[in-house]
């Protein structure tokens, strides 16, 4: 059952009409049911419930929040007024590296406007938010990463890359290839 | 020590004795440097000699109000037949703040034994502790810690063999500078948006899923191991100003700076020695202009009161600002403070939860107004709006999130005026009286 599900894809699983696949069957199921046993309330399962979602399908749909909602027994209304709250659940598809760079105060005042400028040139994304023709990458500003003395952070998916100038930015395009 | 660079023989490494050390992050590791002994001693005493003890240590929240971590713990009243829980405030995300990124990268296990301690001290069955969502590495390495942790007997139903029931339960934010505000830390560990609660009730009555809890920092829980070990009257030793600021605190240091990175030291030390010997002064070529001690939410320092200053939670107060999370953000003679305070006022209104009126409009209002003055196109009454919207947002919402946009914008106008006057027009424009004429 769970291999009908498209695996860290960004396709949601239900694009072109296609019949939504629920994510919490198989082992995504356990572990929400595992989920449960960590906190007294289905509802403060929500959070984690969605990052199991968004592991899953890199980001997270109006079907998979009415899934979380059936799920844990809430509206999927009220499901998509915490998504929307939060800044990390994307709510849309995103490309195959989400570069996020961080521009609060500390990192401003050393330069991560230039660190912007050089990701949005050269992934061709253009603009914050845009996701480059071939898929690759989206480039968004963060506030605040927390590693404010290796300015500037950023952040690419799950991984975390310290003291970027615009001059590192070519070698690590290059290094997620 | 001032990681990542070398350690400096005027700091005090308790905390970060450990940062970059590879040894210590695994249980194994842990325990080779005396780890888990204090919890092991802990179990030993009662809850209320812990408290006790934490008390006379003089321990002080780290997470920016100072409020005297044993203190909190005594409002917690263990078998009253309720669940009590303990949460851990792992969220940093205050600009400038890297220090609990530090303490859970290196040293987790430093984390769990404080949070199983601070557990069983207020009789919390569970804790949980909430990590900002951005935080990938500091989540892998704790939620590794806890694991060893409750392989190895540690936490669980027996807790080192004792028979006491320790939990500890990692939950991953999802990007939200307002979830470090206690209340709603809460709500968003029960599933709900993170809007801030109003207080009364406090927590300690009325907290968590409706139950007491208590909330801690990580750097204030990770100091608790050490007290435990080695004594309230050695933490309460260290102490160079004033005695109601005791022990040692990391400051994370950023900005224009030579040597950016954490430094530990006790509290009352010289913020001037600091500045210049520790951190190695400004960038070659430069000069200090301001300073932003605490986090973004303080007041900005000129250079006069912060080389006057004695770094403890009274000494930042008397020049002018406050010891908050110990965020050290510093700015040099290229920068605009026009620029810089336009862009901390951009963070606020972004991070803004936007329950409360004066908060949502106000951070909003207040980022327009100063990013127009610089780009140039202020007027003469921006500064008089400015600080008009800043009173309105000052004591009068549910959390300090509409303050602490407010702080930077009066401490900058009043202390760096000539800046923003020098990029407001000479001729004001008044729509009204343009119309008439």
């Amino acid at each position: 059952m769970t291999a009908a599900i498209p695996r860290n894809g960004h396709d949601g699983g239900h694009e072109h009409g296609a019949p939504y696949q629920p994510v919490f069957v198989g082992a995504r199921r356990q572990e929400l049911d595992e989920l449960f046993t960590k906190y007294p309330t289905k509802m403060a399962c929500l959070l984690p419930a969605l990052w199991i979602v968004q592991d899953e399908r890199g980001w997270v749909s109006e079907e998979a929040m009415a899934e979380v909602a059936d799920v844990l027994e809430l509206t999927p209304a009220y499901v998509k007024g915490v998504v929307t709250f939060y800044t990390m659940y994307n709510q849309h598809p995103v490309g195959k590296y989400l570069i996020q760079v961080c521009t609060t105060s500390p990192c401003n005042v050393c330069g991560a406007e230039n660190v912007v400028g050089a990701f949005l040139q050269q992934t061709g994304c253009g603009e914050l938010g845009v996701t480059s023709a071939d898929g690759k990458y989206t480039v968004i500003e963060v506030e605040c990463l927390g590693a404010c003395g290796f300015a500037t952070p950023v952040m690419i998916n799950e991984g975390f890359v310290e003291s970027v100038t615009p001059e590192k930015v070519p070698q690590i395009l290059a290094g997620l290839d | 020590m001032g990681y990542p660079n070398p350690v400096s023989p005027q700091e005090t490494p308790v905390l970060s004795q450990y940062f970059g050390n590879q040894e210590t992050i695994s249980l194994d590791g842990w325990r080779k440097v005396g780890g888990y002994a204090a919890l092991q001693k802990a179990l030993g005493m009662t809850p209320a000699e812990i408290v006790d003890v934490v008390k006379a240590s003089g321990l002080r929240g780290r997470g920016g109000a100072g409020f005297p971590t044993g203190v909190k713990w005594s409002f917690m009243k263990p078998g009253d037949g309720r669940p009590h829980y303990l949460c851990c405030n792992a969220d940093e995300s205050e600009p400038g703040t890297f220090k609990d990124r530090e303490i859970m990268r290196w040293t987790p296990h430093a984390l769990v034994e404080g949070c199983a301690i601070g557990s069983y001290a207020i009789g919390a069955e569970t804790c949980y502790i909430y990590i900002r969502g951005e935080f990938t590495e500091p989540l892998l390495r704790v939620r590794q810690a806890i694991k060893e942790a409750y392989d190895a007997g540690i936490l669980g139903a027996n807790a080192m063999g004792t028979g006491k029931r320790i939990d500890i339960i990692v939950h991953k934010g999802a990007g939200a500078y307002i979830c470090g505000e206690e209340t709603a830390l809460m709500n968003s560990i029960e599933g709900r948006r993170g809007n801030p609660r109003i207080k009364p009730p406090f927590p300690a009555v009325s907290g968590l899923f409706a139950q007491p809890t208590t909330i801690n920092n990580v750097e204030t829980l990770a100091a608790v191991p050490h007290i435990i070990n080695r004594g309230a009257d050695w933490y309460k030793s260290m102490c160079l100003s004033n005695p109601k600021s005791t022990g040692s605190k990391l400051f994370s240091v950023c900005g224009n700076i030579a040597r950016p990175g954490n430094y530990e030291v006790v509290l009352g030390f010289s913020f001037k020695e600091f500045l210049y010997d520790l951190c190695g002064g400004p960038p070659k070529g430069r000069s200090f202009k301001a300073v932003i001690p605490g986090g973004i939410s303080v007041p900005i320092q000129t250079m006069e009161e912060a080389e006057a200053t004695k770094m403890d939670y009274e000494g930042f107060i008397e020049q002018g600002s406050m010891l908050g999370s110990g965020g050290v953000i510093v700015f040099d003679d290229q920068q605009s403070m026009v620029k810089q305070i336009a862009r901390a006022a951009r963070f606020f209104a972004h991070e803004s939860c936007a329950q409360c009126t004066q908060c949502r409009e106000g951070t909003a209002w207040t980022t327009r107004i100063l990013e127009r003055i610089r780009d140039g196109e202020g007027t003469a009454e921006d500064l008089d709006t400015l600080l008009l919207i800043a009173d309105n947002m000052t004591g009068k919402t549910i959390c300090v999130l509409s303050d602490s946009c407010a702080t930077p914008v009066v401490s900058g106008i009043k202390k760096f005026r000539s800046e923003f006057e020098a990029l407001i027009k000479k001729t004001t424009f008044h729509p009204v009286t343009a119309a008439v004429a």
